[in-house]
């Protein structure tokens, strides 16, 4: 096990940067969720751990050993990729014990390994089986077998459950995390999905256009997201926010609707109003929408109604029975209100 | 009195409509299917079956007086007995096992070399490809020169390389060397088309297997011999059969440039069935040297088809 630091790290295509600086710390054993939409730079940036891509500046350390020219083999790390990447003309058992054959192991030791990782992923009973031949999720849990049978000092997952489908995507999700429970080796994971983040994650790292957003535990990014790209990116369904000015103590909307203020606020740059849509109640104070679609789940009630000319979301913990078109009284909940500057940067 | 209607059964009615537009669709397919069947029945099955009867007759090449006979197997047993023959098959045999390493040993490296990320790759690959595309006519006369005797570039190349020590060669008019020039010859102008197969091979490899290994602790030669040759299984398999295929068809090198001699040392299948067929005017025996000739390549053909099963990574 090992930390992981990076300083300043940049990386650019030609005169393109994709990659603005980057600096966080790792602690040994830690969970790292790297997460952001297509294109953010969260694979690239995993790819120059790994050592696949060359950093263009700045320092890589793992374990304290700065590693900007260290080849990949030679990181003591292990990558889960996104396609599994396994040799598909080698069994479940040559292709777990590979990087030991390279390394020049003998025959027991290689077999000893692979054994004792097939154990932790119940893996036995594939060992001779050609990935052709297993499920999504068996190639997916060879990739998680291929990577422990090395103990590494670092995991690094790129999008591995992006090809499962939604039930077993579930399953994996919480054996990925129970693997690092008990193995407590420190793992950097990047996905797209949020939920994947939230989840799974000690901290997470939220990126856009090759630069970090915001970093932190879980519910702190939820409860106290550093910016309006944080706050719509983290949350599902994603939160509400309204543009608008405070006029007397209140913040009116783009639209006309009068919002209440967030309890001591004293400040009066604020020009987006946030607030996710479990923290909307219906309540007789509230400011007048209407209702466009109503989606019960069982557990709760998604409502989707115009205030003014704006969407809104709420998630309601009570059945309702609102018709489309019916107009409902919403009040936001005073402590779980979140403003933004007109920058989009938090405010309260 | 109110007369009760048989009703239909349900799945009568709800079917007679779907019944009608299979019909239609059966129709329409057998329609689009029509011109290809047709043509491969004139030009491909009709001729090829008439070669099967044609190799039981002792049909001549131009009608003669005397009725064709049916003769049986009496061609097949004739060929067996036939020295020639034999030296033909032993020719191509020859030819197959040199142009096999040489034509896609070429093929495969310049298929390396040109899915590296270099400088004005397209312009190479189509440089690569460009003897694919000549005639084969044309090659034959451009390297019937190169290969004169004994003042031809190739004899002057290796007599200035050599300071005079090593004598001209006969590429063309010596027996021992006759074959090897012809290999040499039909590998530059064709293995553009194998190169082409492996190349589509090469980028079908994902590259995250090359990452994979690199994390594994392959290096350069390891990713090679672990990730690229087994990736290239169904792609060797294919691209060796094919040659093997194009090899035992060799006519028209042999046709413009040595004619099958010297001595018979370039004599080949397909040459001596032309020869026997339009020289010799012997229709009947020169299609069962095609029937024997058709059978190896089935046999090839089939070889090939469980190998590629086999290896359906």
């Amino acid at each position: 096990m090992a930390s992981v630091s990076m300083d300043q790290v940049r990386k650019q295509y030609g005169a393109v940067p994709v990659i603005h600086d980057i600096s966080m710390n790792i602690e040994d054993g830690e969970f790292v969720t790297l997460v952001g939409p297509s294109g953010c730079g969260k694979s690239t940036l995993l790819r120059m751990l790994a050592g696949l891509e060359d950093i263009s500046g700045g320092e890589i350390r793992i374990g304290g050993r700065l590693v900007n020219d260290v080849a990949p083999k030679e990181r003591d790390i292990a990558m889960v990729f996104q396609s599994y990447a396994l040799y598909p003309h080698m069994t479940v058992a040559e292709n777990m014990g590979f990087a030991l054959k390279l390394k020049g192991q003998d025959r027991a030791t290689i077999e000893k390994s692979v054994r004792e990782a097939a154990d932790i992923l119940a893996l036995g009973p594939l060992l001779d089986r050609l990935p052709k031949q297993l499920s999504g999720g068996q190639r997916q849990r060879v990739a998680m077998g291929r990577a422990t049978v090395r103990q590494p000092q670092v995991y690094l997952f790129d999008e591995p459950l992006s090809n499962l489908d939604a039930k077993l995507r579930v399953t994996m999700r919480a054996e990925i995390k129970d693997l690092h429970q008990r193995l407590k080796t420190t793992t950097v994971y990047v996905t797209h999905d949020q939920i994947e983040a939230m989840t799974m994650a000690d901290r997470i790292v939220v990126m856009r256009g090759g630069k970090v957003e915001q970093i932190g535990k879980p519910l702190e990014l939820y409860d106290r997201p550093a910016n309006t790209f944080v706050a719509n990116f983290i949350g599902s369904p994603a939160m509400n926010l309204f543009e608008g000015a405070i006029v007397d103590g209140r913040f009116v909307t783009d639209g006309g609707a009068a919002l209440p203020m967030p309890e001591g606020y004293q400040g009066a740059t604020a020009a987006v109003y946030g607030i996710r849509p479990e923290h909307l109640t219906i309540a007789d104070n509230g400011v007048p929408a209407t209702v466009v679609v109503v989606e019960p789940t069982g557990s709760e009630t998604h409502v989707l109604a115009k205030l003014g000319p704006a969407d809104v979301n709420l998630v309601l913990r009570d059945r309702v029975e609102f018709q489309p078109g019916q107009t409902v009284m919403v009040a936001p909940d005073p402590k779980r209100i979140h403003l933004f500057t007109s920058q989009g940067l938090r405010a309260n | 009195m109110t007369l009760q209607q048989p009703a239909l059964p349900a799945t009568a009615v709800a079917t007679r409509p779907a019944r009608r537009r299979d019909r239609a669709r059966l129709f329409q397919e057998i329609g689009m299917l029509a011109p290809a069947v047709a043509l491969l029945t004139i030009f491909l099955a009709v001729p090829f079956l008439l070669s099967f009867w044609t190799a039981m007759t002792n049909q001549p090449l131009v009608p003669r007086p005397t009725p064709v006979r049916f003769i049986g197997l009496t061609n097949f047993l004739r060929i067996f007995k036939d020295d020639l023959f034999w030296t033909s098959l032993w020719n191509v045999s020859r030819f197959t096992f040199w142009i096999l390493p040489v034509q896609c040993g070429l093929a495969f490296a310049s298929a390396l070399l040109l899915h590296q990320k270099l400088p004005l790759r397209n312009f190479f690959r189509g440089l690569f490809f460009l003897p694919a595309i000549t005639s084969m006519v044309v090659v034959c006369v451009i390297w019937g020169t190169l290969f004169q005797y004994p003042t031809g570039p190739f004899n002057q190349v290796i007599g200035f390389l050599s300071g005079g020590r090593i004598q001209p060669i006969d590429w063309l008019g010596d027996p021992n060397w006759a074959m090897f020039s012809i290999v040499l010859l039909s590998a530059w102008q064709a293995y553009g088309f194998q190169m082409i197969v492996y190349l589509a091979g090469l980028q079908g490899i994902p590259d995250e297997l090359y990452d994979a290994a690199r994390i594994d602790g392959a290096n350069a030669f390891q990713r090679f011999w672990h990730v690229t040759m087994p990736s290239l299984r169904p792609t060797h398999v294919f691209v060796l059969v094919i040659t093997t295929i194009q090899a035992f068809k060799l006519y028209t090198q042999v046709a413009i440039l040595t004619q099958g001699g010297p001595r018979s040392s370039t004599e080949t299948v397909v040459h001596y069935m032309v020869r026997t067929g339009f020289e010799e005017q012997k229709l009947g025996y020169a299609s069962a040297v095609s029937v024997i000739l058709f059978l190896i390549v089935l046999v090839i053909a089939l070889v090939q088809r469980q190998l590629l099963r086999r290896f359906d990574v």
